[in-house]
């Protein structure tokens, strides 16, 4: 039998774990999980060399090692620090930290637009849960914001550079899932930007990824623009054989449409299995799959609101009462309302609703 | 057997004195109250003739705002439905075509908006949401109908006049509480 590998004791937020050499501080924080697993903007499990540029999952080590148990003098990035035996970590009971993190997290909305009541990935921005637990209620920067025209990257992908925190995560995900990549990031510093070059459509199976991959609304479903809010929407599990990917996805529905299709995401928000484009963008009926059952999804998430889980109904009584007769029905709502029409999908239109669709729809029904 | 609570008082059941029994002083005590009361001030108004100042945290019936140049300031984020503990919102969005600058202040909007007053409780909760004061509970109240269709209240059922095409009905929709008389 092989030599069994030594493990790494390391205590973080004063939990000890055992941890196999070469983890990084914050994929052993994630084994403890909970409140001790430091936010990361820009690391992603599945694509190598992501990590180390958002600053947001910053901790500080009290001791290096028990070889030598000499603190760091700053705080680390801990995505991209690996642990040592003997190491102490503390994440959220260091004020050092905390206050670091509120820092990054101010420096992160210099330039974001905050246009969550607009932007598709509201309810589902790691930024937005991110600036809700460590942001002010106020910005202190007083010069104007940076801002870039908006590109629709190929047919099924739009680009809002002004939202992007520049991550790396989309351009890591390119060049990692698909064989040659058109979009990277041009420029320095404050005004690098991503971008195709000269505006190339992105025509690769595997692109839609970079969807998911986006930790704010830089990158979103144009198939999906201003057709519903996610916590609108039911995600339910679903799969179908499929020649390229796995097919394993995630559906949102509202009533019996189907809105948009994604990878399914982990605790942690990263996708568990890439899917390819046919899934995501071309497979919006039911009848394309099979479905497994309601995704499970966290009580504190906005996208659980309003979705009763568990509940009874109550016996309806009145039949009983009235020989078996059912109660006159007073009014049917689609007589009077125009909104969720049936017979008018909205998810069937391609790319947002325009004022147009509504005028054709009205002449339709 | 022991009383629940001290603040019981036991019914008193004795018989009727022979001046309890003859009423008439009993009916004299209590006309004098009522004709006493002609000599006191009235707390009712006339009402369609005199109006009453509304309160301060009055919620009446939705408007949906506009902004000083008259764009819809509604972008259809969904808050205030996701906000409403009794489901009466609904809305469809789209998005602005070129051109429709001056109708709609962001580059979504509601093209769709409803709000069924069957289901509204008036809790004000969509007007706490709203992130982009677009949704006010106004100084209006829901107006009585005899069917159910007119209770689902679309845009433009809802939306506050121009402020600049029709001055005076933007005024007079803002209320009282904006302009005090």
């Amino acid at each position: 039998m092989a030599e069994e590998k030594k493990l790494f004791k390391v205590t973080i937020d004063n939990i000890t774990i055992e941890v196999e050499p070469g983890t990084s501080i914050l994929n052993a924080a994630r084994k403890i999980g909970g409140d001790v697993a430091p936010p990361a903007m820009c690391y992603y499990t599945k694509l190598k060399g992501s990590g180390g540029k958002c600053r947001t999952c910053l901790v500080e080590v009290a001791a290096g090692s028990t070889a030598d148990p000499r603190p760091m003098p700053k705080l680390v990035a801990s995505c991209r620090t690996n642990v040592m035996d003997g190491m102490i970590v503390k994440n959220i009971t260091s004020e050092k930290v905390i206050d670091a993190r509120n820092g990054v997290v101010e420096f992160l909305l210099i330039n974001h637009p905050l246009d969550c009541p607009i932007c598709d990935q509201a309810g589902e921005c790691s930024l937005q849960d991110l600036s809700y637990e460590h942001g002010k209620e106020a910005t202190r920067y007083e010069f104007k914001r940076r801002t870039f025209e908006k590109h629709d990257m190929g047919p099924f992908i739009q680009l809002h550079m002004t939202r992007c925190i520049l991550c790396y995560r989309c351009v890591f995900a390119a060049d990692q899932l698909t064989d040659k990549r058109e979009h990277g990031i041009l420029d320095r510093g404050d005004h690098s930007e991503i971008a195709t070059y000269i505006q190339k459509s992105l025509d690769h199976d595997f692109i839609g990824n970079i969807i998911d991959v986006c930790p704010v609304g830089a990158l979103t479903d144009r198939t999906f623009r201003f057709k519903n809010r996610v916590w609108f929407l039911k995600p339910e599990d679903a799969h179908r054989d499929c020649p390229k990917c796995n097919g394993k996805v995630t559906l949102w529905y509202r009533g019996d449409e189907v809105f948009r299709v994604t990878a399914r995401k982990d605790q942690w928000g990263e996708v568990q299995d890439w899917i390819c484009n046919e899934c995501r963008f071309e497979k919006k009926k039911t009848a394309d799959w099979v479905i497994e059952g309601p995704t499970k999804i966290s009580r504190h998430s906005v996208i659980s609101a309003n979705h009763y889980v568990g509940m009874e109904v109550p016996k309806e009584t009145l039949p009983d009462v009235m020989g078996g007769r059912k109660p006159k029905l007073l009014m049917n709502i689609h007589s009077v309302s125009e909104v969720n029409r049936p017979g008018i999908d909205l998810s069937k239109i391609e790319g947002p609703a325009h004022s147009t669709d509504f005028v054709e729809a009205k002449n339709g029904s | 057997m022991n009383a629940l609570t001290n603040r019981s008082k036991t019914v008193e059941r004795k018989p009727m004195t022979f001046w309890e029994k003859i009423y008439l002083p009993a009916i004299a005590k209590g006309m004098s109250i009522t004709f006493s009361h002609i000599f006191k001030k009235k707390p009712t108004i006339n009402y369609p003739e005199q109006t009453r100042p509304f309160s301060p945290v009055f919620r009446g019936l939705q408007v949906l705002n506009r902004d000083e140049e008259g764009r819809e300031r509604c972008t259809a984020c969904g808050l205030c439905a996701v906000a409403c503990p009794a489901e009466a919102i609904t809305m469809e969005a789209a998005e602005r075509l070129p051109g429709e600058e001056n109708l709609y202040r962001e580059e979504k909007y509601a093209a769709k908006y409803e709000i069924n007053m069957l289901r509204c409780i008036f809790c004000g909760l969509c007007e706490e949401a709203c992130p982009k004061d677009a949704v006010y509970l106004s100084e209006t109240f829901a107006t009585a109908n005899y069917n159910r269709q007119s209770f689902i209240y679309g845009k433009k059922d809802m939306l506050i006049p121009h402020p600049k095409l029709q001055p005076e009905e933007y005024e007079r929709a803002k209320g009282l509480r904006v302009n005090p008389k």
